[in-house]
């Protein structure tokens, strides 16, 4: 039975248990004189047989259809002969996925080596045994468990009790996938960057300037180990960071000031909500304009004036990031504004100043540490945007600081190594993932600054 | 301008030795409030303010009714009554502190020194030079103890050369009574002094613009008692260069502070009298009440 | 007026300081005004450029279904449907409608026709063999060519690839109605394809609909159960901090990291296939957990004490008070906040790049588990393409996506002013 099928049987089985645990209860309090002389009410037996009947069943559930891909291949790749057995990873998973085409009938089974062809069917075999034993393996322990729930029943059994806390836990263990999923990332991003670094050094990596990950396809070619550098990527990031700050932060600022300290309600009422708007438009949405609008027209607007501008600029991937920022920056400049006591204003204003002198030298020094939390967690927002630099900033890694040239960045050459056609142990899918530990430290470091700035700027406050 | 004709008023101003006429008979036995009579003496000679027929709307609430009242040139005049009863939102509209708030309209007749302070001509920014302002409670900018005094001068343009702004600096923190405690700290943040130097560091950072009038709104109510003696000391010295105008929560610091008392009461102006007078014979029955407690 | 000298000074400083003061509140509204022009000019160049994509050009032609012609004298067999010719019939039936093309003009006026009419009308003659024999009124898709001179043919972007006597033809057919402009339903009917013509956003919308059912299925209930455990159970001590330093982290984290971690842990460990909804559902799904949590608990720590004091006064459970009490008043505020979580994960592409839903797939997806790609990964397709006709579907997508966002948003918006209270 499929995995999805059964996941509704075991639901449906947790229903039934429900039910008998819940007449059960009530039958076995009748003789007493009725439900009051239960110790909890009837929901509460019926709810823990149905916990007791569905969670162990679904964990194993889980679990087997989560591993039993792996576990079948290794079997399968085991009963190989000696001279058919991959030497890379690389001819691994091209052989796994003959094998998994031929039993799926996808290739012909007519030219291939009889072994292969045995080794198909076999997974065919073991996939067909594997989910027998699943399904016969989850039917029995949820039936077994939802069974010696039922027995247990006893008017003198604190049924509630238990079942609070057995959703206790799984209330728990939810939040605790938060902590789950960032273990996620950092074991898939440091073990493959591990692999990375066995084959590429340290220096070239953090210190080299050339940056072209092409792997040769003959060991006697040019330049047949790639150019693994990644200072191009890095100042290219930066370059349209920066770019999205100095549109984003001086807009962003100046909007949340104006429409805390000047504007009429009314007027906050539309203009705010339309900010927002920006905030919402997917960043898919900006990469298309940037691309095929904003890059175009600064293209053709240098030519104007005679100067060369790439068709990819780096102006046009940070321009059109720093509108996408513009609605994060000035919403939490308007909070950490609105955080600033109404005394200091007061007191500003009583002694004669005007509200432009109040905000500037009053306001902003008081928020200026919360502003900078704030422009902190917008970089590392511009330092992790994807979508518009992949597709309106270049693939030529340059190493340059002007806009108007094409660089890229490390979400650009993270997405570029990783679609298309991919060998899952080369060297450049690997790079892929050191950029991605990279991204994720940079970014987790300035995540951390920045909020432990935010967090003391409001207890200064409160 | 939305000045209401003052006729009746007007006539008395200068009557202020007469004895009130009660509008109502028995005033200070039985005596209701009547909108627009004040009990006592709340008209000067040589007023400072002249203020005619006051009224402070918020949104469609009144929350000062008609009251007159003249200030006059280096009194220290208190401002006593029940909570809620008007007296800060008064003190509020003579420097225009109420224009921030977006519901609240000032009607009447306010005057400094024959000048309308609500004439849209009459510019916010000088009349707030001219009268500064003490709050509740401290609120000193969280900069140096040196900048917050600074502030002011530097904002006006007060001073052309560093030397200058640093004798307003240092006469105002020695006309606050602060110099001896801070001159070896003008650098430190003001935030880390204590609650009653806070305080009158911000009465420093208000007289270093050299204002003519100090409103004072409870400027002792977030201290102990030692500061406040302090800041209380404080207001007799600057008493004698300012007209200071304070409201306060405590009878007992306006009966030590003030030369002239005026109790409020849901918005009316019940009765302004000198001191001594508001706390040994009140002429209004609610004052008389307020003051000995049966009520507050 | 007093003449005291500071007053004088005070009122000789003003004309400058106000000057200052109206300079400032300009930078305040040229600031706003820079942000509301760009959304402004986002709006009306997406609008513009992909109004177009909502029409469609066909060819309205009385085909007549020629057994000789077609080499089909039996349209169930499959064998001769395989070997039978659908394109003469078409080509005859233009030649007909005009009237000064010979049967030298044929290739051009083949090309007037989609490549993909013919495979229209083999699937129309599967569904109705009678059909067989008989002349039928058909609408036809007319080549993209086509499709681009009449929609665009006085716009210097767009290049037109008709020759002078192609055009002239197409003049005077949209002239007689046998070339027409209408309705693109094609667009709303069908998946991807490698003709503009053909293309459609249907395939990418049931795999934006499927991966979103599996995110809102997981996230919805996981982040509530997070988010009261955190609010309402979890005792003070290092493990709660933690988990709270990892949520607001990873509320931060760039969405293309949960891409690579998709990849690692779901294809590369657990051996999940690439392409399909059910992936794409766990990756958004874990990248949209931190803000329902968020929001959740702001929604939790907005009902008042005083309720859950009222409840356990009389004697409920802490478990009974939260799920009796607490959950219900706040789940107004938790599906706001849940509504503009699913909002973001619809319009996110960057992590479904990496598990592989940017494949060109041609089919609608019929299940979870089956090959999909979504709205925004089919707009980024779109857009990468050489040929303007794509660009002019991209747009066209990117207004059906945001108008999919945007009913999201006001959804959100309607039932925080209709169930919201205000304590």
């Amino acid at each position: 039975m499929q995995p999805a099928n059964l996941l509704l049987i075991t639901l449906a089985f947790a229903a039934v248990a429900y039910g008998l645990g819940y007449f059960r209860s009530r039958a076995l309090a009748m003789p007493l004189g009725g439900i009051r002389h239960l110790k909890s009410l009837p929901f509460y037996y019926g709810a823990r047989a149905a916990l007791w009947c569905g969670i162990p069943a679904l964990i194993v559930l889980g679990l087997w259809a989560a591993f039993q891909g792996q576990v079948i291949q290794t079997m399968v790749v085991g009963t190989l002969p000696e001279n058919l057995l991959p030497s890379n990873a690389g001819e691994a998973s091209l052989l796994l996925s003959k094998i998994s085409n031929i039993a799926s009938g996808a290739l012909a089974k007519d030219f291939a080596d009889p072994a292969i062809v045995q080794a198909a069917e076999l997974l065919v075999r073991l996939r067909e045994q594997s989910l027998m034993y699943m399904t016969a393996l989850v039917v029995s322990v949820a039936v077994l468990a939802a069974f010696i729930a039922w027995v247990r029943i006893r008017p003198t059994l604190n049924a509630r009790v238990q079942v609070e806390a057995i959703l206790k836990w799984i209330f728990f263990s939810c939040a605790a996938l938060a902590i789950l999923t960032t273990v996620g990332i950092i074991f898939s991003v440091a073990f493959e960057t591990f692999r990375f670094f066995q084959q590429i050094s340290f220096i070239d990596f953090f210190f080299g300037t050339h940056w072209s990950p092409q792997t040769a396809l003959r060991a006697d070619q040019v330049a047949a180990e790639g150019a693994f550098g990644m200072i191009p990527l890095f100042t290219g990031t930066l370059l349209i960071s920066a770019i999205a700050m100095l549109v984003a932060v001086p807009v962003g600022l100046m909007s949340a000031i104006y429409l805390s300290e000047y504007a009429n309600p009314k007027i906050r009422n539309i203009v705010k909500p339309m900010l927002e708007m920006l905030a919402g438009v997917p960043t898919v949405v900006y990469g298309f304009f940037a691309a095929l609008t904003v890059a175009p027209f600064i293209s053709d607007f240098a030519a104007s004036f005679g100067i060369n501008a790439s068709s990819q600029s780096a102006l046009a991937a940070g321009a059109v990031m720093g509108i996408m920022i513009i609605p994060f920056v000035s919403s939490l400049s308007d909070d950490v504004i609105n955080a600033v006591p109404q005394s200091l204003r007061d007191g500003s204003l009583a002694l004669g100043a005007t509200q432009s002198e109040t905000m500037k030298k009053v306001i902003f020094p008081a928020a200026l540490p919360g502003i900078m939390g704030g422009i902190l967690l917008a970089v590392s927002r511009a330092i992790g945007e994807t979508m518009i630099v992949v597709m309106a900033a270049g693939l030529a890694a340059n190493l340059t600081a002007n806009p108007l040239e094409t660089v890229t960045t490390v979400t650009v050459q993270i997405v570029t190594l990783l679609t298309g056609d991919q060998e899952f142990d080369s060297a450049k899918t690997l790079a892929a993932f050191a950029l991605g530990a990279m991204l994720f430290l940079s970014t987790l470091l300035l995540n951390i600054i920045a909020l432990h700035i935010v967090r003391k700027y409001r207890e200064q406050y409160d | 301008m939305t000045s209401i004709p003052t006729t009746v008023p007007e006539k008395k101003l200068h009557d202020e030795n007469e004895p009130q006429i009660p509008v109502v008979e028995e005033t200070a036995a039985s005596g209701p409030i009547v909108e627009g009579k004040t009990v006592g003496t709340p008209y000067a000679d040589d007023a400072k303010f002249k203020l005619r027929d006051v009224e402070v709307f918020y949104g469609e609430s009144r929350a000062i009714k008609s009251v007159s009242l003249d200030i006059a040139s280096n009194e220290v005049i208190a401002f006593i009554g029940p909570s809620g009863c008007g007296k800060s939102t008064f003190l509020r509209c003579l420097n225009r502190m109420n224009d921030s708030i977006d519901i609240c309209r000032v009607k009447g007749t306010l005057e400094l020194d024959g000048q309308d302070l609500y004439d849209p001509r009459q510019d916010v920014v000088e009349l707030r030079a001219r009268v500064g302002m003490v709050f509740q409670k401290p609120n000193p900018f969280p900069k140096s103890i040196y900048d917050n005094v600074a502030y002011g001068p530097r904002i006006h343009g007060l001073a052309n050369r560093k030397s200058e702004l640093d004798d307003i600096v240092e006469s105002s923190l020695r006309k606050a009574g602060l110099w001896d405690e801070v001159k070896d700290r003008l650098d430190a943040t003001a935030t880390g002094m204590s609650g009653g130097q806070q305080q009158r560091l911000c009465i420093a950072r208000t007289i270093a613009v050299s204002p003519e009038v100090v409103l004072m709104d409870e400027p002792c109510s977030a201290l102990d008692p030692i500061a406040t003696a302090k800041v209380e000391e404080l207001i007799a010295e600057l008493s004698e260069s300012y007209t200071i105008v304070i409201v306060t929560h405590s009878m007992q610091q306006a009966a030590r502070v003030s030369h002239r008392t005026a109790y409020f009461h849901l918005g009316h102006l019940v009765e302004v009298n000198d001191t001594s007078t508001v706390f040994t014979a009140p002429e209004h029955e609610m004052t008389e009440s307020y003051i000995t407690g049966r009520f507050g | 007026m007093t003449n005291r000298p500071q007053a004088e000074i005070v009122r000789q400083s003003l004309k400058k300081r106000y000057r200052k003061e109206k300079r400032f509140r300009a930078y305040g509204i040229l600031a706003i005004a820079i942000a509301l022009s760009a959304l402004v000019v986002l709006f009306t160049d997406i609008i513009g450029k992909g109004y177009t994509g909502f029409m469609k050009t066909s060819l309205n032609l009385e085909v007549e279904l020629n057994q000789e012609m077609m080499f089909l004298d039996d349209a169930t067999d499959q064998k001769q449907l395989r070997m039978a010719d659908f394109v003469e019939p078409l080509v005859q039936a233009l030649l007909k409608e005009i009237p000064d093309a010979t049967e030298a003009d044929r290739d051009a006026v083949r090309k007037l026709i989609n490549p993909y009419a013919s495979t229209d009308l083999r699937e129309a003659l599967v569904n109705n063999p009678d059909w067989l024999g008989s002349t039928r009124e058909m609408n036809l898709l007319a080549h993209t060519d086509v499709d681009v001179y009449v929609k665009h043919a006085g716009d210097s972007a767009y290049s037109i690839k008709l020759s002078e006597q192609q055009r002239e033809w197409v003049d005077g057919l949209l002239e007689r109605g046998i070339v027409e402009v209408s309705f693109n339903d094609t667009f709303f009917k069908g998946g991807d394809s490698r003709d503009p013509s053909r293309a459609g956003i249907m395939g990418a919308v049931v795999g934006s609909l499927l991966t979103m059912f599996v995110t809102l299925i997981l996230s919805f209930p996981i982040g509530v159960a997070a988010a009261i455990y955190l609010e309402e159970f979890a005792p003070q001590n290092k493990l709660t901090d933690f988990i709270e330093v990892n949520i607001n982290n990873l509320a931060a984290v760039p969405s293309i990291i949960f891409g690579l971690l998709g990849l690692a842990v779901f294809i590369g460990l657990f051996g999940m296939p690439r392409s399909v909804p059910v992936v794409g559902g766990l990756v958004l799904t874990l990248m949209t957990l931190p803000t329902i949590i968020i929001s959740s608990r702001a929604a939790i720590k907005s009902v008042p004490p005083s309720i859950r004091e009222a409840a356990s006064g009389i004697g409920a459970s802490k478990m009974q008070v939260v799920l009796h009490h607490v959950l219900p008043l706040a789940l107004p505020g938790m599906l706001t906040g849940s509504i503009i979580g699913m909002a973001q994960a619809l319009g996110e592409t960057a992590p479904l790049l990496l598990i592989g839903m940017v494949a060109f797939i041609v089919d609608v997806p019929d299940g979870f588990l089956d090959s999909a790609t979504v709205l925004p990964v089919q707009v980024f397709l779109w857009a990468g393409s050489p040929e303007l006709a794509f660009i002019e579907r991209a747009s066209a997508a990117i207004m059906v996506l945001l108008s999919f966002l945007i009913s999201m948003n006001a959804l959100a918006i309607w039932l925080r002013k209709r169930l919201e209270r205000r304590w």
